[in-house]
């Protein structure tokens, strides 16, 4: 069971994945950017697959959430008619492709040529919200609050590079 | 079929990385690049969430969390600068930004 859903899960969030960089329907940003919502619900379903419920929810609030919904503001605000006319140069693109394939291979060949060590049965990071707040207000206490530091500057930041008259 | 493992937890990441960085790439629009970058960061997220379930450690789970906080205000900022440079040169397309080209 938990096999067929990690099929359906990697093949789904793959290929919305692939529709968000090419889309042979519509160039638009915004089919972009709902094909990436539906990526990332898809992920947080494998991330409940690897019982990663609270990053789950998360990824669904901060992401599909939040995140898209900036996202979508900022094309509406900017008026994009005329930048989906234009085409992707096919000798770069296929070049392109060519180089990150072979990333990828390399990448692919390295995770199958190494042994990697798989403990299932005895789960520590079963039922992981409790034991993931403990951690962040425990040992990852500091890095915490510094995120929080991290969110207010890029708040000010965002407030200062969106006034009228940035110069 | 064999159980689910690691290594197909982490094969599904690296096409995802693979997928946003062809974006990076060959798309020409900064906001399509931008999501593209989101695709990378979330192919990342998932390989630290398998290594993290596969290996019985919760720190993996503890940095995607941090990731996640990061990339939100990595966003918010980033959409304000694009928002900027459209006000400037009205455009956001790449090709049309060469001012610092020699």
């Amino acid at each position: 069971m938990n096999q067929l859903f990690f099929y359906v899960f990697a093949v789904l969030t793959l290929l919305c994945g692939a529709l968000v960089i090419a889309n042979p329907i519509s160039r638009s940003p915004v089919t972009s950017a709902m094909f990436l919502v539906l990526t990332i619900v898809s992920m947080a379903g494998l991330f409940v697959l690897l019982h990663a419920f609270f990053l789950a929810a998360v990824q669904v609030l901060v992401y599909a959430g939040a995140v898209m919904v900036l996202f979508l503001f900022v094309i509406m605000l900017l008026d994009l008619k005329e930048e989906e006319q234009r085409r992707i140069k096919a000798s770069a693109a296929a070049l392109g492709v060519l180089a990150v394939g072979l990333i990828a291979v390399v990448m692919i060949l390295t995770v199958h040529r190494s042994r990697l060590g798989l403990s299932l049965e005895n789960s520590l990071v079963e039922g992981s919200t409790i034991a993931l707040g403990r951690d962040l207000f425990t040992r990852f206490a500091l890095p915490f609050e510094i995120i929080s530091l991290v969110l207010l500057v890029a708040m000010i930041g965002t407030v200062l590079l969106s006034r009228k008259d940035l110069r | 079929m064999n159980p689910v493992g690691l290594q197909d937890y982490l094969v599904v990441s690296v096409l995802l990385f693979s997928l946003g960085l062809v974006g990076v790439i060959i798309r020409r629009n900064v906001l399509v690049i931008y999501m593209s970058l989101e695709l990378m960061l979330n192919a990342a997220n998932l390989a630290l969430v398998a290594f993290s379930r596969f290996n019985d450690n919760l720190d993996g789970q503890v940095i995607v969390f941090f990731i996640i906080t990061v990339a939100a205000s990595e966003v918010a900022v980033g959409l304000a600068l694009i928002v900027a440079l459209y006000r400037r040169r009205q455009t956001t397309h790449v090709e049309d930004l060469t001012t610092m080209k020699l």
